[in-house]
């Protein structure tokens, strides 16, 4: 019988194999996993968003049943653990660095913000640790909060670090404000426009989770941890909190149940769990509430931003001038400073040719919850606020604004394109992208829509957004010359077992992208191997060697690159191996997906062959090649990707009740080469999602005392399942230039296109009622006052 | 402490509990059936859904001691012993109806009552609204409502996109 396999290389939408564990409820969560002798953390947390500890009294929580331990900031004191350290550091427009307070893993002294951690009760069972943290008694005298950053940077603020005089963190600018005072001057139109990126919480469906767990008689530990980054958290926690060699600090990241750059940073649970561990000498599990992760786990976006954009007579982009004010937070998380900054202010040129750009950025230190990298992370800030401005130049121009956009695309040979503000696209086709998208959106033949919606007496708009951001991060020596204090490689081992079976294992973390299947591609193309054959190992440090983990679109770019370069050195030693057995000279042996041959005879050996030879060396060049196949690869990458595209959203407007429905969504993105179409798909289709959750339902909203009024999931509105409606999804490929693969990323593109597509077609839709913007999120609430509190403009 | 008995995917357990201890506590902690999540701490993710009697039920929004007596399905319970999957749970990985996994036990077993409450079938309007109480970060839940129209098909005896497929 001769029937060929399906094809499972790069191209397939090969069925994922990972869910099989999941449907049927093997999938192996931190909070699944459970050691012997294990006990429970529980935290005690402030409810005051700023206020000084007068004191903590222990001694009834003490004597409550079933407590171990209880540990407060004086205790990490006492043994010099280190403050949760910040991974990037940024410097001023006069080049000192940035403000860095201590963010001690337990309150010492003050608490910053609700939620801070003030002490950690340890008890036999969950519920004995939670009715023990109930009986702490803590006397607080409360301070005056500084919720917003309004209010963190007005005078006579409350200061909320000694280290961070005035609450800022850095003052920061990019660009040459000369060259664009010249522009600005010999402009024919200078728009102005302000807008707020309001403030979300992550949200992953599996809230963050740790273990501890101490072995007294090897001194080693062990953290098991709901990470995007395992080996990050063990560098970080190991050299700068805890201070434990990697040799003896073994970090776990297993199933994941969704990050989108929440599980990236190394929070203060997981090196309390693990110190406390060796403390109680037994396995110590802290699993958070939903209301805890409100308060704790980083947010994103929140940023307050005045532009102005300088046109000419012919419509054509002179310069754009940008001030932001962005949100730290209580405290700097790990990737805080870079994201208003080397993820923001670079990706402001977008798709256009723009001649210069000057932005500033000032940080700012508030009584709320830690702000960083949430999917996307600067670029979804920068997109909107270029899209929306676009949107209001081209209607105070006079101009379509599609022609306005088409009139300022990076020409199609314009690659590489040099940005003014640091980074070189490699390649793309903004024309291809949006001629697509306008076709599978019908947006010639939108006024009919239109038309259509009014005789039903609805407000129906189109929006559209013309985007390209940053991923694949990124070349060490340039991030480093930034600011970051790691370097951004991939490691990848390809290990080829005697008999042909395949174990990958990759510094790269899966947390609902699929990389088992989609690296298992990778080797099914290069090496021949049916994915059943290939085991795809990450989230262990014990396991892989090193990696610095996934987000920025990062995995397939660079951590896939890793793979491919290992298979690149498996191939030749397989050749080498290959023209021993089969006598022929090196340079004569050929290698496709799985079989070597001697070029231009029918003398071929399999994979298989080639690896019984490599582990059963009986007929082997000993003396030259050494036993075994298994290659391992660090891959650093030689510039960011630049996937772009353009989408298009179409809403309907009840003017009754102003709800915002969505009724059509078109996405048309260039991921560079796509391995499995149907993972992308679903990627875009997700990041699609929260991106519309931001612009209509999403806003963690605090109150002048620093208390979130939206924490819990009854009050911040998660989109839900009839709350959105189908999005098209289609690709256009210009290959990424710079990686083997020609990949770019596929994991931030929708978070990052769509919600000005969805803000603009609001904004559309109530063309008639004089609106030039509508902020984010626009709830019914405000679209109703909107409709009824403005000027009808329609001629009735 | 009291003692509960009840039928946990056609094996009948007696525990002992507080009268505090939720249906989901008692179910991954005492039973140790992991499948079965949480996500939050209000009655709005669906991560933790069950069936109890036959009926979807958010078995964090029940004591474990109401449960006496009570017959238990849990994700670990759908498939057939040979591991043939349930016909939603095929649809689920035909359609790429979960990513991170989470949401995905509660969300089948939602999906699995709502396809059995609507035996004339289900228009995408419907199912969208049957899935209100489940809530996804990941998917977007396009896939998730395509997926449950497919099994539906199936599980009714409808001829379904899959069976199509399949030909």
């Amino acid at each position: 019988m001769n029937v060929a396999a399906p094809f499972e290389g790069i191209g397939a939408s090969v069925r994922r194999k990972e869910d099989l564990r999941f449907l049927s409820g093997r999938g192996q969560y931190t909070d699944d996993i459970n050691r012997p002798g294990q006990t429970h953390a529980y935290m005690l947390r402030s409810p005051h968003a700023h206020a000084a500890i007068r004191s903590i009294d222990l001694a009834a929580a003490r004597a409550m049943p079933g407590v171990l331990a209880i540990f407060t900031g004086a205790d990490l004191a006492a043994e010099n653990i280190g403050g949760i350290p910040c991974g990037w550091q940024i410097h001023n427009k006069d080049g000192s660095p940035m403000a860095e307070p201590m963010h001690p893993a337990l309150a010492i002294g003050k608490v910053r913000h609700v939620g801070d951690q003030v002490a950690v009760v340890i008890a036999e069972t969950r519920a004995q640790a939670r009715d023990a943290a109930e009986a702490i008694v803590v006397e607080y005298d409360v301070l005056p909060a500084a919720a917003t950053m309004a209010q963190a940077l007005a005078a006579g603020a409350p200061q909320i670090h000694d280290a961070a005089p005035g609450n800022l963190c850095y003052d920061w600018h990019i660009g040459d404000r000369a060259v664009l005072d010249a522009a600005f001057a010999k402009a024919h139109k200078v728009v102005a426009f302000e807008t707020t990126n309001n403030r979300l919480v992550p949200n992953a469906m599996e809230p963050r989770a740790a273990i501890g767990d101490f072995d007294p008689q090897s001194g080693d530990y062990t953290l098991y941890t709901t990470s995007q980054n395992p080996h990050v958290i063990r560098l970080l926690m190991g050299a700068f909190v805890l201070h434990i060699p990697e040799s003896k600090l073994r970090v776990v990241a297993p199933d994941v149940g969704g990050g989108f750059g929440s599980k990236i940073y190394h929070y203060a649970e997981e090196a309390i769990v693990t110190w406390a561990s060796a403390k109680v000498k037994r396995p110590i599990k802290w699993t958070a509430d939903r209301t805890e992760s409100f308060v704790s786990d980083a947010h994103g976006r929140d940023h307050v931003t005045k532009a102005e954009l300088a046109l000419d007579a012919g419509g054509k982009i002179l310069g754009l001038k940008v001030h932001t004010h962005a949100n730290m937070g209580a405290y700097l998380s790990t990737f805080a400073p870079c994201v208003p900054t080397y993820l923001y202010a670079t990706l402001l040129s977008g798709v256009y040719s723009m001649p210069v750009i000057y932005a500033e950025v000032k940080a700012v230190f508030t009584n709320t919850v830690p702000v960083d990298a949430y999917r996307g992370a600067g670029r979804p800030e920068a997109t909107y606020l270029l899209e929306r401005l676009m949107d209001v130049a081209a209607a105070e121009i006079g101009l379509d604004k599609v022609e306005f956009r088409r009139r300022n695309f990076v020409p199609v040979d314009g690659f590489p394109y040099q940005t003014p503000v640091a980074l070189q696209y490699d390649s793309g086709n903004y024309f291809a992208t949006l001629d697509a998208a306008l076709e599978t959106a019908g947006w010639a033949g939108f006024e009919a829509r239109r038309k259509a919606a009014a005789a039903q007496g609805k407000l129906r708009g189109i929006g559209i957004s013309t985007y390209v951001e940053a991923c694949g991060i990124a070349p060490s020596a340039v991030v480093g010359s930034l600011g970051a204090r790691a370097g951004l490689y991939e490691v990848g081992t390809i290990r080829v077992h005697p008999t042909g079976s395949v174990t990958v294992l990759t510094g790269a973390h899966s947390h609902g992208q699929g990389h088992e299947t989609t690296f298992a591609q990778l080797v099914a193309d290069r090496l021949g191997v049916p994915i059943a054959n290939v085991d795809i190992v990450h989230g262990d440090t014990a396991k892989v060697p090193f990696g610095m983990g996934t987000y920025g679109s990062r995995s397939l770019a660079v951590g896939g690159s890793a793979m491919v370069k290992a298979m690149d050195k498996i191939v030749a030693k397989g050749k080498r191996i290959a023209a021993h057995l089969m006598e022929a000279s090196v340079e004569d042996v050929e290698f496709e997906r799985g079989t070597f041959r001697v070029t231009g005879t029918d003398k071929t050996k399999t994979l298989t062959d080639i690896s019984l030879a490599a582990y059963v060396p009986h007929n082997y060049p000993i003396e030259e090649i050494e036993p075994g196949l298994e290659e391992t690869a660090f891959y650093d990458p030689k510039n960011f990707t630049y996937p772009g595209g353009c989408h298009i959203a179409e809403v309907e407007i009840d003017p009754e009740t102003g709800k915002v429905a969505m009724v059509n969504f078109t996405a048309v993105d260039d991921v560079g080469r796509v391995i499995n179409p149907m993972i992308v798909e679903g990627q875009v289709q997700g990041g699609v999602a929260q991106g519309i959750g931001q612009a209509l339902l999403e806003s963690a909203i605090y109150d002048a005392h620093g208390q979130l009024i939206s924490g819990s999931m009854m009050d911040y509105t998660m989109p839900r399942a009839d709350d959105l409606a189908p999005v098209s999804v289609a690709t256009h490929t210009t290959l990424c230039t710079h990686n083997p693969l020609g990949v770019k990323g596929c994991g931030e593109v929708g978070a990052i296109g769509s919600p000005p597509a969805v803000i603009n077609a609001v904004v559309d839709a109530l063309r008639d009622y004089g609106v030039r913007h509508v902020e984010m999120p626009a709830t019914p609430q405000k679209i109703w006052n909107i409709i009824n509190g403005g000027r009808r403009m329609a001629a009735e | 402490m009291p003692q509960v008995t009840l039928t946990v995917n056609g094996t009948k357990h007696t525990v002992e509990v507080e009268a505090r201890t939720l249906l989901v506590e008692l179910l991954r902690e005492k039973l140790r059936l992991t499948g079965t999540h949480v996500g939050c701490d209000t009655s709005q993710c669906g991560a933790c859904v069950v069936h109890v009697g036959g009926d979807s039920l958010k078995s964090c929004t029940i004591l474990a001691v109401q449960c006496d007596g009570a017959s238990v399905t849990t994700i670990e319970g759908l498939a057939a012993a040979d591991g043939t999957l349930h016909p939603m749970q095929e649809a689920f990985r035909e359609y790429h109806a979960l990513q991170c996994g989470f949401c995905t036990p509660g969300m089948v077993m939602s999906a699995i009552d709502l396809v059995n409450k609507h035996p004339g079938g289900l228009t995408e309007q419907e199912i969208r609204e049957g899935l209100e109480g489940n809530l996804c970060r990941c998917t977007g839940y396009h896939n998730i409502v395509k997926a449950i129209a497919a099994a539906s098909d199936v599980m009714q005896g409808r001829r379904s996109e899959l069976a199509r497929a399949a030909e």
